[in-house]
């Protein structure tokens, strides 16, 4: 019997530039290229995932060189030069594809590590492929695998855990002063690109409302209706903190805009309640001294970048244990792999002594008269009994080897020696 | 009977207490459900002990220091799992049941034995007066550790250095959300429990009130409580001051509760 390997190609945002994964994205969805997949009869299962970081083809063949030919071939030889191809894509074969499409599903390929998208893409191109029924039993079983690797890394480390850009930084912060955002307010000071992308943030993450104020109303108002808020002007700045919740400052200015004094008069009118200043702008709006209010909190810039340095190297000790967890379960698969290819020829060695022994046993039976019925079931006997004894020896080598010769090879011996290869064909023939 | 089932339920106690520490350095979900299970079998294990104690003493077992203290612990393992069941605070579990093995200890080394009750503590008052107090004191307790946790994660977040806690304790609203909870509940108990004593005192000794020092702090302990409650509803006060006033009025709780007995004489002390 041939052997299958599992094979991985692929390019992602480590190996290749944006403009080739542009280029090889499949932007019309999964359907068509999984149909045109089906057209090769070198690949047996298959399965496609593209992502904006990575586009992967994970397939199961016998000639993996073939495959990788005509797989490249019919996929993207009509949007990229073939060279260009051989230079990006990388090529894992069994135990190293299980291993990376674990590293994948975990989130420790992307580009951001940790991040949590990758599992729903990866379940959604599964969705795709079992729909199409372009997976069997070696692949479907792997994907599975993959989603609960997945699972147990996130589960059993905090990889995900910690915010590792600014803004996230800024966010996890409010949600540790504030507990839920939803009915918060947020006040942008400035309408410049930063407090634009940090309202953006925030309202993702459920702030109710958003207040700008900026030097010139135009633009205050511009960036105002873009979220449903309202615009104020400068002016009214100090007025607008008994109503707002979060203040994120970005101003240009090259002077301190509020000070410790104008603010601590607020908090009584608030009835105390917290104040998160995050002062994104160099150099800084905010007075420092504001922090040492009491249920106010402030952070600017080089704080928030400490806090995101923190949590890298945090994630990176997090990984560590997460990639430890992705080849304790690629050796397991790896083992099941190697099992369930033990099974046809095991299945099929006893299957050819069981009809043998059947056969001699007709033969023999006919030919012996008188027997009684319970002779006769004690000749049976000893005749399997012979048939396992002699197939013991084989089926154990099968399995363990002795002196450490690998599986494919001991496979290859026993098929060989039996001559399953052609009793198979005797039996199809039949 | 009840003090071997008492050192079960202290055992119990103290493996919850440890495993919820693993928890909370680990984090491991499944770490903390072992621990609730194991704290929830402290809790119903002790709460067998207190009833078959009822049965030995032939009163209710809420009169030496011994029992006091081990009813106080059992309060507030209650408190914390009736609260439990309407919401949940991050690793609440944790600080819980480390005071609850404490108060346990502490109840573990007082004399065991049974006393007979003084005639002036014969009355069913007693159960009534003696546990509302002791519930009351259960969720002042947890107010107190609420209070605790709300200064640890605030000190992290106001120094922007981060350790231990910020990670693993809730937001600074939700702890202060804690401390309001339990305080509306605790402080309405704390005065009826002081309502039913003046009551009973006046059954017992001829007065409401006699100013013996166990009364008298009791009223001074209801006095910062009842301050901080105005305060938290008029002008607003809370978080970091709200914290430490919490914790302030706990341990005048704690003196009312012990202090008194040791350091001060009165009518009011336990049957010995």
């Amino acid at each position: 019997m041939p052997h299958e390997s599992i094979v991985l190609l692929g390019v992602n945002h480590k190996t290749t530039p944006l403009e080739v994964r542009e280029k090889m994205a499949l932007s019309d969805g999964y359907e068509s290229p999984l149909a045109a997949l089906g057209a090769l009869d070198t690949i047996n299962e298959y399965y496609l995932l593209s992502t904006c970081n990575r586009v992967e083809v994970l397939f199961t063949c016998t000639d993996p060189t073939l495959a990788r030919l005509q797989i490249l071939d019919l996929l993207f030889g009509s949007s990229i030069e073939k060279d260009q191809l051989e230079r990006h894509v990388y090529q894992y074969q069994n135990n190293e594809a299980i291993n990376h499409l674990f590293m994948v599903a975990s989130s420790l390929d992307s580009m951001i590590v940790g991040e949590s998208q990758i599992l729903g893409q990866l379940k959604e191109a599964y969705r795709y492929a079992s729909d199409l029924k372009t997976i069997g039993l070696v692949l479907n079983k792997l994907l599975h695998k993959s989603f609960t690797v997945a699972k147990r890394v996130r589960s059993e480390t905090q990889i995900g855990a910690n915010a590792v850009s600014i803004s996230y930084a800024a966010i996890e912060l409010a949600r540790k002063i504030f507990g839920s955002l939803d009915d918060k307010k947020v006040l942008l000071v400035g309408a410049g690109e930063m407090a634009e992308l940090a309202a953006e943030h925030l309202v993702g993450q459920g702030v109710s409302e958003v207040v700008v104020a900026n030097r010139t109303l135009e633009r205050a108002v511009k960036l105002a209706r873009r979220f449903g808020g309202t615009a104020v002007s400068l002016g009214e700045l100090v007025d607008q903190l008994a109503y707002v919740d979060i203040i994120v400052s970005s101003t240009g200015a090259s002077s301190i805009i509020l000070s410790k004094d104008d603010v601590k008069p607020v908090m009584k009118e608030r009835r105390n309640k917290p104040l998160f200043f995050i002062d994104i702008a160099v150099p800084r709006d905010l007075d420092q001294n504001i922090n040492d209010l009491e249920n106010v909190y402030l952070y600017d810039i080089d704080d928030l970048n400490n806090v995101v340095e923190m949590n890298k190297a945090e994630r990176d000790k997090e990984a560590l244990k997460a990639e430890r967890i992705v080849q304790e379960e690629s050796l397991k698969f790896g083992q099941w792999l190697e099992k369930t290819e033990l099974t046809p020829t095991i299945v099929e060695l006893r299957s050819m002594a069981d009809k043998i022994c059947r056969n001699e046993l007709e033969k023999s039976i006919g030919r012996i008269q008188g027997l009684t019925a319970a002779e006769q079931k004690s000749v049976e006997k000893m005749a399997s009994a012979i048939v396992a004894k002699v197939l013991h020896h084989p089926l154990q080598y099968l399995k363990n080897g002795n002196n450490g010769t690998n599986q494919k090879t001991r496979i290859d011996i026993v098929r060989d020696l039996f001559n399953l290869e052609e009793s198979r064909m005797d039996r199809e023939d039949q | 009977m009840s003090s071997l089932l008492f050192q079960i339920s202290f055992f119990i106690y103290f493996l919850a207490a440890t495993t919820y520490m693993v928890f909370f350095v680990s984090q491991n979900a499944k770490v903390r459900k072992v621990a609730r299970t194991i704290f929830l079998g402290a809790g119903l294990c002790h709460t067998l002990t207190i009833i078959l104690r009822y049965f030995e003493a032939g009163h209710t077992p809420i009169t030496s220091q011994h029992e006091t203290v081990s009813f106080f612990a059992w309060s507030v393992a209650w408190c914390y799992l009736s609260f439990r069941w309407r919401y949940t605070v991050k690793n609440f579990g944790t600080f819980v049941s480390l005071l609850t093995f404490c108060l346990m200890l502490l109840s573990a080394m007082a004399p065991k034995t049974i006393l007979p009750l003084v005639p002036a503590l014969q009355s069913w008052w007693l159960p009534v007066h003696a546990s509302i107090a002791i519930v009351a004191d259960g969720f002042l307790a947890l107010a107190c550790i609420g209070g605790i946790m709300y200064l640890l994660q605030e000190r992290e977040i106001k120094q922007k250095r981060f350790g231990l806690f910020y990670s693993r304790l809730p937001s600074l609203d939700a702890l202060d959300k804690l401390n309001h909870h339990c305080l509306s509940v605790g402080f309405p108990l704390l005065t009826l429990g002081i309502i039913t004593g003046s009551v009973w005192a006046k059954q017992a000794w001829g007065a409401y009130w006699h100013w013996d020092p166990k009364e008298t702090w009791s009223l001074i302990t209801w006095f910062l409580y009842a301050a901080l409650v105005h305060q938290r509803f008029t002008v607003g006060w809370r978080g970091r001051r709200a914290a430490i006033m919490t914790i302030i009025a706990f341990l005048s709780v704690l003196f009312t509760l012990w202090g008194v007995t040791y350091f001060l004489d009165g009518i009011h002390t336990y049957a010995a």
